[in-house]
Parts: C-alpha cells; sequence; structure tokens
C-alpha cells in the first residue's frame, strides 16, 4: 500500500501542477527571481573573493640584504621563514639576478648602464620577497625580521632594510578594505537570503491558502495527514525544479552580457579574461546543484509548513 | 450505533450552540434533525464528525468516544461515515470521477477496485456521461449527486447529510432524498439535517427538533413542526 499511495500522491501533485497554472506561474515567476538572487550572490561572492585574492597577491614585502652578506646567510633565513606559519611564499633574488633585471629594465638607458660599469663591484642587493597568507600578518612578519636583524657578519647586520615599514599605511588600508569587502559581502549575502526565503514562503502560502477548503474537505472524507500534505509537497518541489531550470537559464545570457562589466578591481587585474560566464560556464556543475537545491527544499518546506497550518481538522 | 451524551457547546460570547444533547441512533435508522436557521443542526453534526469539540459531555461511535480518538483512529473512523454538505465541497481541481476515487483511494482501495466501483457509484447517480467534468462544468443537482457518490462508494455505516437541498430546485431536492432512501433502505444509517418541509413530510422517519441548542422534539414518525 505504501508504494501505491506514494504512486498516487506524486501523480496528484504532478497533475494538480498543471491544473493550478495561474497559481504554479504565479508562484515559479517568484521563486525564479528569488532563485537568480541567489544564484547572484554566489557570482558575487567568488567574483569578490577572486578579486580580493588578487588584491592580496599585489602585496608583498621585501627584504634587502647588505651587499657583503654570504649567499648561505641569506638562504638560510629564507628557509627559516618559509618555516613561519603566515609565510606563504618566499622568493630569492641574489646579486647577479638582480643586476640582470637592472639591466634588462634600463636596456635603453645607457647612461645609467655606463655608470653601473664603471663599478667595480656589483651594487645591486640581494632580497627576499616575502607574500603572507593574509595581509593582516605582514606586521608580525616584518617584528620577526626586525629581531633576525641581529644576525651579523663581523658585528655588522646583514639586512640592510625591510619595507614593511615603508608601506605599513598602504598595507593597512589594504588589510581593511578585503576585510570590510568581506563583512558587507557576508551580511548582504545573509540579509538576501533571509529575504528571499520569506518571500517564497509567503508565495506558496498564499498558493495553499487558496486550497484550505479543498484540505478541509480531504481531512473530512478521512485521509491522514500525509495523503493530505503529500501532493502540496510535490507540487511545491516541482515549483523549486521548474524555477531552479529557469533561473540556470537565465544565468547565461545575463553573465554573457554583463559579465566583463562585473569584474571588480580590473585595473588592478592581470586577469581581466575572468568574467561572470566564465565563472558560470566553469562552476556550472556547483552553481546547477546548489541552484536545485536550494529550490527544491525551499519549495518542499515552504508547501509542507503552509499545508500544516490549515490540516489539524 | 451513535450517543450524543450530554453534550454541550459554548462559544467564546458565552452563547450555547449545544445544551444537554441526549440522543442515540440506531444502525439503519434514518433520522432527520430538524430546526430554524442557528438552531444548533449544523453544530451537532460538526461535534458528530469531531470538526469541533464539545465543552461539555461526549459523543459516542459504536463504544468509542470520537473526540478521544488518536489522529490515526480518527481518520479512521472517517472512512466509515460519507459525508454530504449543502456547499457540496468537491474536490475543485478533481473530476467527478477523481472526487469519489479519491475517498477509495483515502480508504485504501486498490486501483482495480477503484475503476471497477466509481463508475458503478456514478451510475446509481445517474452521472455516468458526466464522470470527467470537473465541478465547475457541472449544475447544483449534478454536484450533490456526485458528492453522494462520494459518499456512498465507500459502503460507509452511517451518512451524514447536512443540508444537502439547501441549494438545490425541487426536482433536484426530489431526487436527492429519493437516493438517500434508498441508500437507507439497502441498510446504511442516514442523519439529515434540513428545514424543508416537504422533505420530512415525505419521508414520514423519525425526526429530532432543534431550538436554541436544545431538543425539543424527538417523534418515531414525525412531522415537520416548528
Amino acid at each position: 500500500m505504501f508504494w501505491t499511495n506514494t504512486k498516487r500522491i506524486l501523480k496528484s501533485g504532478f497533475i494538480s501542477f498543471f491544473r493550478n497554472g495561474f497559481v504554479s506561474l504565479a508562484a515559479i515567476l517568484v521563486m525564479s527571481i528569488t532563485l537568480f538572487a541567489v544564484g547572484s550572490l554566489l557570482f558575487s561572492g567568488a567574483l569578490l573573493e577572486d578579486s580580493l585574492n588578487e588584491l592580496r597577491n599585489k602585496v608583498d614585502i621585501n627584504v634587502y640584504f647588505v651587499t657583503t652578506a654570504e649567499e648561505s646567510d641569506v638562504l638560510a633565513m629564507k628557509a627559516t621563514l618559509e618555516g613561519l606559519p603566515e609565510v606563504q611564499i618566499v622568493e630569492y633574488t641574489s646579486k647577479d639576478e638582480a643586476l640582470a633585471r637592472f639591466q634588462e629594465k634600463h636596456k635603453d638607458d645607457q647612461l645609467t648602464l655606463q655608470a653601473l660599469e664603471e663599478l667595480d663591484e656589483n651594487p645591486l642587493r640581494a632580497s627576499l620577497s616575502i607574500r603572507a597568507k593574509e595581509t593582516s600578518q605582514y606586521e608580525g612578519i616584518a617584528r620577526f625580521l626586525e629581531g633576525e636583524s641581529a644576525l651579523s657578519v663581523d658585528n655588522e647586520p646583514i639586512i640592510d632594510n625591510v619595507n614593511y615599514f615603508q608601506n605599513k599605511e598602504a598595507i593597512d588600508n589594504l588589510t581593511g578594505i578585503i576585510d570590510n569587502s568581506e563583512r558587507s559581502n557576508l551580511m548582504k549575502t545573509i540579509l538576501l537570503v533571509i529575504v528571499s526565503v520569506l518571500i517564497t514562503f509567503n508565495t506558496i502560502t498564499l498558493a495553499i491558502y487558496n486550497s484550505r477548503e479543498e484540505i478541509r474537505v480531504m481531512k473530512l472524507v478521512g485521509a491522514g495527514n500525509w495523503y493530505v500534505q503529500g501532493p502540496f509537497v510535490v507540487t511545491g518541489g516541482m515549483y523549486g525544479v521548474v524555477s531552479a531550470t529557469a533561473a540556470l537559464l537565465l544565468f547565461y545570457p545575463v553573465t554573457q552580457w554583463f559579465g566583463p562589466m562585473f569584474y571588480p578591481f580590473s585595473f588592478l587585474s592581470s586577469t581581466q579574461d575572468i568574467n561572470l560566464l566564465a565563472y558560470y560556464s566553469s562552476n556550472f556543475s556547483e552553481i546547477f546543484f546548489t541552484t536545485f537545491a536550494v529550490g527544491i527544499t525551499l519549495g518542499i518546506i515552504s508547501s509542507y509548513l503552509a499545508v500544516k497550518r490549515y490540516i489539524n481538522v | 450505533m451513535i450517543y450524543f451524551d450530554n453534550v454541550s457547546k459554548i462559544y467564546n460570547n458565552n452563547s450555547f450552540a449545544l445544551e444537554e444533547v441526549n440522543f442515540s441512533v440506531e444502525p439503519q435508522e434514518f433520522i432527520s434533525i430538524v430546526g430554524h436557521s442557528g438552531a444548533g443542526k449544523t453544530t451537532l453534526l460538526k461535534m458528530l464528525l469531531a470538526e469541533d469539540k464539545p465543552t461539555q459531555g461526549s459523543v459516542f461511535f459504536e463504544s468509542a468516544d470520537i473526540h478521544s480518538l488518536p489522529k490515526s483512529k480518527l481518520a479512521r473512523f472517517r472512512k466509515r461515515v460519507g459525508t454530504i454538505f449543502q456547499d457540496f465541497k468537491l474536490l475543485p481541481q478533481k473530476t467527478a470521477y477523481e472526487n469519489v476515487a479519491f475517498a477509495m483511494e483515502v480508504a485504501g482501495r486498490t486501483d482495480k477496485e477503484i475503476e471497477s466501483d466509481v463508475p458503478h457509484a456514478l451510475n446509481l447517480v445517474d452521472l455516468e456521461d458526466k464522470m470527467w467534468h470537473f465541478p465547475h462544468e457541472l449544475s447544483g443537482g449534478e454536484k450533490q449527486r456526485v458528492a453522494i457518490a462520494r459518499a456512498i462508494v465507500n459502503q460507509p455505516d452511517l451518512i451524514i447529510a447536512d443540508e444537502p437541498t439547501g441549494n438545490l430546485d425541487p426536482i433536484n431536492t426530489y431526487d436527492v432524498v429519493q437516493i438517500l432512501k434508498k441508500i437507507n433502505d439497502l441498510g446504511t444509517t442516514v442523519l439529515l439535517t434540513t428545514h424543508n418541509k416537504g422533505v420530512i413530510d415525505s419521508l414520514g422517519r423519525r425526526v429530532i427538533t432543534i431550538d436554541q441548542g436544545r431538543i425539543v422534539r424527538d417523534d418515531q414518525h414525525g412531522r415537520y413542526v416548528l
């Protein structure tokens, strides 16, 4: 009997979806907009994170060593820094590499190159470029390096200078921007999700309000709670499926149209080709799953709760 | 079969909808309950269907107090009762066939039984040719006949008809009363509320008269006296 009842509930919900065409259409329209808003949150969240990462990658600090520092000491310090949990990556530039880069950079500036040749030895310093996992961690790393300045060759410290202290203000500002962006995005997400859930719930509640007399009759004829609720829950799930499909279809032209314009901080980015459409295509399965899961869950739970109001006859 | 034991229903503003109602119904009886509008007829039926709880007293079906039944047993009890309402209360999104079939589905009948019994029930009320019509495509009399088919299709022990002729013209009223009599002749208990004098007088069966929530007459072969 369980399977017979399940089959009947599914069939009844399916038929009711089509017979109440206008109500279904209204519910689907509202749910599609809701799901579109939820999907847009995914996009904006992902693009913001992508942009913030891009910003984070622009920030690093450089440690310049005195010209007399031994390469082995510098490499030892590189290994020490790499052992720090805050440090993501450390790049070493030797004196020779620094010279080569300088020459490349000034290849059209003969005067500078001649001046360089006049010198007996390479005047450029070896350096370490350090990138932290979070921008807020640079200060800690800089303080650690201050302590390391004690390392010395013939009582002279091997660290010449750390450029964090010159760039501190800019790095702090950037850290603030990143933190605020993440926090405001989270708040916007929570707010929009709450509003979306309430709108969908109210729409389905109104749709089922029209059927309250029908629910009462079903109960008086002797139907059990689940047999009454079941078809409404199935119909709610179908609203979710159709709305999710509509939202996914809508994403395509919208992401294509707005794609490049929506890339924040694009003036900083070397990856301007990453846009909404590219993100949509590459994360389609995740977006597909999330949109359908949210749509079906919203439809089912809203219907279940709405029918529950009228079922105690 | 049914026993109302000192049942009273008081609404918020301290008005009695029913006051110390006592009566019993034997199996296969045909009882009419008459009274003015607002006398308490519909409240009495609501007590019997456990749609509403009495403020005082109990309603028994066989030996069970209906208002103490758990939800599952209440649904089972309702399956043994066929109900007909003045405003038909058909499911608007289902065809006549589906409305009748729904009552069988909730009674746990198989698809095969449904396929054979629903046309038969609709045939009994002379609606075989309109079984695929939706309620809005049927006249008042036809809707009521679908409701009767739905009420009888599970061969219930009791039919409750709450002013079933209230919205019908004389011809349809006559038809509905004849069908109810036929159902009763086949052994089903019928409880009918009405304020149609002609219906009561033509039946010549037991009549309970209610006035202001109290039973004022209970005649075995009654007529409509108010």
